[in-house]
């Protein structure tokens, strides 16, 4: 494999802890070298990037990305979205398991991450923590783990029943796999009459629509915190899904105090977006969790800016157009994300709450890869994966949904300004995306 | 707290319901809240015109004009009285409904609708079961849509022919409404608009007058419209009903309404008393005790006799006689529920002429 030297740009390496103008010799798809500008020793023969007036930076990682292979072709592939991640920056996404079939087996896991499929950047596959995502038995934990899988979960549904989460947390800490929890009762929020389709509150009541309340997700994590605590010898790890709540994150929180081993993410949508977005039954603003009100966005801000987020995650949901054109509670959940992330996190968490660039990369790569133990990933230091992403942090532009990557563009973000555009992304030491500059 | 939380929420926070939404086509009717005072007058004057107008002109005005009725639920009155209100402006109308057409092959909304255009049909009105429906329809054929019902979401015709019966029922030197005030309705459609009835409507209209919606709130349309409506007008909206199907935050849906759960309370205040039907196809495994929800909630003679003497009783149906409402009352002086009925076929007129005159008739009609 050829050599790719990235001359001129501004490193930013959060975990390692620099921020300076460094040149960066990629090999073999690792870091080989790492000097001052124009100070690389062994880059003779190297291809050049010329990274000028740039950022480079540990390629982004996203913990929480529905890539709908298999079975879910025609909202997106594996080749499509691991493109559109590409285009975001990201050079790892961690694949939840609600495909067709759900993946639940070492066989589904291995045949992901084939190349056949096409992935442009590395694909680490999650498992469901039950068969079949049904709630009911455990699924071989030790295999999975040998076949690549990094977390188990039921995402898309809860592991609602108390023994079976007790369960999983026991079993997947006994192999070093962390549970990532769908924090929904839908006992609260699957009535009879069908599911509820947004947050419930004054907007749900004046718009007709049947309302999840809050209590739905912070009641969960409150149990499975409990599970945790129960389990405090066993060192369970829990991760908490796409949090959306302030109740949740002051659960989340004073788990941490106690010394819990109580992680979660939060997506753009939830720190960015409230359910008045919901408008006049914009399909593209149905998610779940679903948008919440102004003090829950706002306390998921917080949450950011004083550290009890871990990561930043998209919770990518294609779903074709089709799928979106249709009566608001009859739409299926999820909107796009990857190649928005950067753009947005850069547009408010840095530009308009002042969170400094090294901490908005760190909570989309190095603290991510850290999460789930992704060694080697979200930073550049000599023998790290040559995953990287370079871009120019000051540059605004427009997202236009339609000229995205992913086959799908269900967002509610098309036509907002973004700040920070990827010049190139390289997994692996290979270029998976680059833009005409 | 953190200072830079602040910022956010005003940079971001849109406007709740836009009060209009501009892209619509201007003949579309999908919420109260689309209609100005101006244009509620306008529809409540060009109602009492239409309705006292000869027949044998009347059916001039939209003369083999394409109306088409999608349903999607099954409906008596609002089904027909648009039908009739259509036809009695001459225009052609046809009817869709779930059970017999491509819906029950699966078609979409949105098929069905473009289908409907290419037809030839120069409006659509929408009855539909998801909350929002009207929306949809509008956004994908870019008709005039008239919304006959989304869900538990809104019933704009319905508040409007609420509006146009307690109008006719009201007495504005004394603000109270009287139920002998209107003609009754026996007798042919053309002489029984009442001679006084208020058509120019403002924020003071019904200042010191409060209307109480009774019952079924949280599943019901036509709550929801007038809570919308009547306030505007400077009418206090009274919500009564136990929690189970009225949520405390149902008070938050809009200014001038308030919670009353002591029925009688409710009653001992209103001057007009909307009751609601109970929506067991809504209702989604909510158990409910039938016989405590009518000894709290019915309204009987002996009730309204006593807490009510001179309100008038509305009733959008259908009734279910004997659980809101005791057949005495529905049948009794002071309903006014065939009043609304056949107020819907000239409400239904007006909004129907709108629909199909909206873009040449811009500036208004006297």
């Amino acid at each position: 494999m050829t050599a790719l030297a990235i001359r001129g740009g501004h490193l930013v390496d959060p975990a390692a802890g620099v921020d300076l103008p460094k040149d960066i010799l990629l090999k073999d798809g690792r870091v080989a070298e790492i000097a001052s500008p124009g100070k690389l020793k062994s880059a003779n023969g190297a291809d050049v990037l010329d990274a000028t007036g740039l950022t480079v930076a540990p390629g982004l990682v996203d913990i929480h990305v529905h890539l709908r292979e298999p079975g879910h072709t025609h909202k997106e592939t594996i080749a499509t979205g691991t493109a559109a991640a590409a285009a975001g920056g990201f050079t790892a996404v961690a694949a939840m398991p609600n495909t067709l079939p759900v993946n639940d087996s070492p066989e589904t896991t291995r045949w992901m991450q084939a190349p056949e499929r096409g992935a442009v950047i590395r694909v680490f596959p999650i498992a469901a923590a039950t068969r079949g995502s049904k709630g009911d038995a455990i699924n071989d934990y030790a295999a999975l783990k040998s076949a690549g899988v990094v977390a188990v979960t039921d995402d898309g549904l809860p592991i609602l029943k108390d023994n079976i989460m007790r369960e999983v947390l026991a079993a997947a800490a006994r192999v070093g796999l962390s549970v990532i929890q769908h924090a929904e009762d839908t006992r609260l929020t699957q009535g009879a009459g069908g599911a509820a389709s947004m947050n419930l509150g004054p907007v749900s009541f004046r718009l007709g629509l049947r309302g999840m309340p809050p209590e739905a997700e912070s009641s969960l994590v409150e149990r499975d915190i409990r599970l945790v605590t129960e389990l405090r010898d066993a060192r369970a790890h829990l991760h908490v899904a796409h949090i959306s709540t302030a109740a949740a994150v002051a659960a989340v929180r004073q788990a941490r105090r106690n010394g819990l081993r109580v992680t979660c993410e939060v997506a753009p949508h939830h720190f960015l977006l409230t359910e008045e977005h919901v408008g006049l039954y914009n399909t593209n603003a149905k998610m779940n969790p679903p948008l919440r009100s102004a003090a829950d966005r706002d306390a998921m801000i917080e949450a950011i800016l004083d550290g009890v987020v871990d990561a930043i995650a998209t919770d990518h949901a294609p779903h074709a157009v089709h799928e979106k054109e249709v009566e608001f509670e009859n739409a299926p959940n999820g909107i796009i994300g990857v190649e928005t992330a950067l753009g947005l996190c850069l547009r408010w968490l840095h530009k308009e709450w002042k969170m400094p660039i090294g901490r908005v990369l760190s909570l989309l790569s190095a603290q991510p890869a850290a999460l789930l133990g992704m060694k080697g990933r979200g930073t550049l230091t000599v023998g790290s994966f040559a995953d990287v992403v370079v871009f120019d942090p000051k540059a605004e532009w427009t997202y236009n949904a339609r000229e995205g990557k992913s086959k799908s563009r269900n967002t509610p973000f098309d036509g907002w300004t973004m700040q920070g555009k990827v010049r190139w992304t390289i997994s692996e030491g290979r270029i998976a995306y680059e833009r005409a500059s | 707290m953190n200072p830079t939380a602040t910022p956010v929420r005003r940079q971001l926070h849109p406007p709740p319901v836009p009060a209009s939404p501009f892209p619509y086509h201007p003949g579309s009717l999908l919420s109260v809240g689309d209609l100005s005072l101006d244009g509620i007058s306008l529809i409540l004057t060009r109602a009492t015109a239409l309705e006292n107008q000869d027949p044998l002109t009347r059916d001039r005005i939209l003369a083999k004009r394409r109306v088409a009725l999608l349903f999607y639920e099954s409906s008596t009155r609002t089904r027909t009285s648009f039908e009739l209100a259509a036809k009695g402006l001459g225009a052609d109308t046809t009817l869709v409904s779930s059970l017999s057409s491509s819906i029950e092959k699966g078609e979409s909304l949105k098929d069905t609708g473009l289908t409907l255009r290419a037809l030839g049909a120069e409006a659509i009105i929408l009855r539909h079961n998801a909350s929002g429906a009207a929306w949809l329809l509008e956004a994908e054929t870019r008709l005039p849509v008239l919304n006959a019902g989304d869900g538990m979401h809104e019933h704009p015709t319905q508040a409007l022919l609420d509006l146009r019966t307690i109008l006719a029922h009201f007495d504005p030197s004394t603000k109270s409404c009287h139920p002998e005030r209107a003609k009754r309705v026996e007798g042919p459609a053309s002489q029984i608009s009442p001679p006084h009835s208020i058509h120019q409507v403002t924020p003071e209209t019904l200042a010191g007058v409060t209307v109480s919606i009774v019952g079924d709130i949280l599943h019901s349309r036509v709550a929801r419209s007038n809570m919308l409506l009547l306030p505007r007008l400077g009418a206090r909206v009274l919500l009564c009903g136990p929690k189970e199907l009225l949520p405390d935050l149902a008070a938050l849906a809009g200014p001038g309404i308030a919670i009353e759960r002591d029925f009688e309370a409710a009653l001992r205040q209103s001057q007009a008393i909307i009751m609601l039907r109970i929506q067991a196809e809504r209702l989604a495994g909510l158990q409910l005790d039938l016989e405590e929800y009518k000894a709290r909630y019915q309204l009987t003679g002996q009730r309204l006799a006593a807490h009510a003497p001179e309100a008038v009783v509305l009733h959008p149906g259908p009734i279910i006689r004997g659980l809101e409402v005791t057949a005495g009352v529905a049948d009794g002086p002071q309903s006014v529920i065939l009043e609304q009925v056949r107020n819907g076929v000239a409400i239904r007129m007006a909004v129907v002429e709108r629909a199909l005159l909206a873009e040449t008739a811009k500036g208004g009609r006297a």
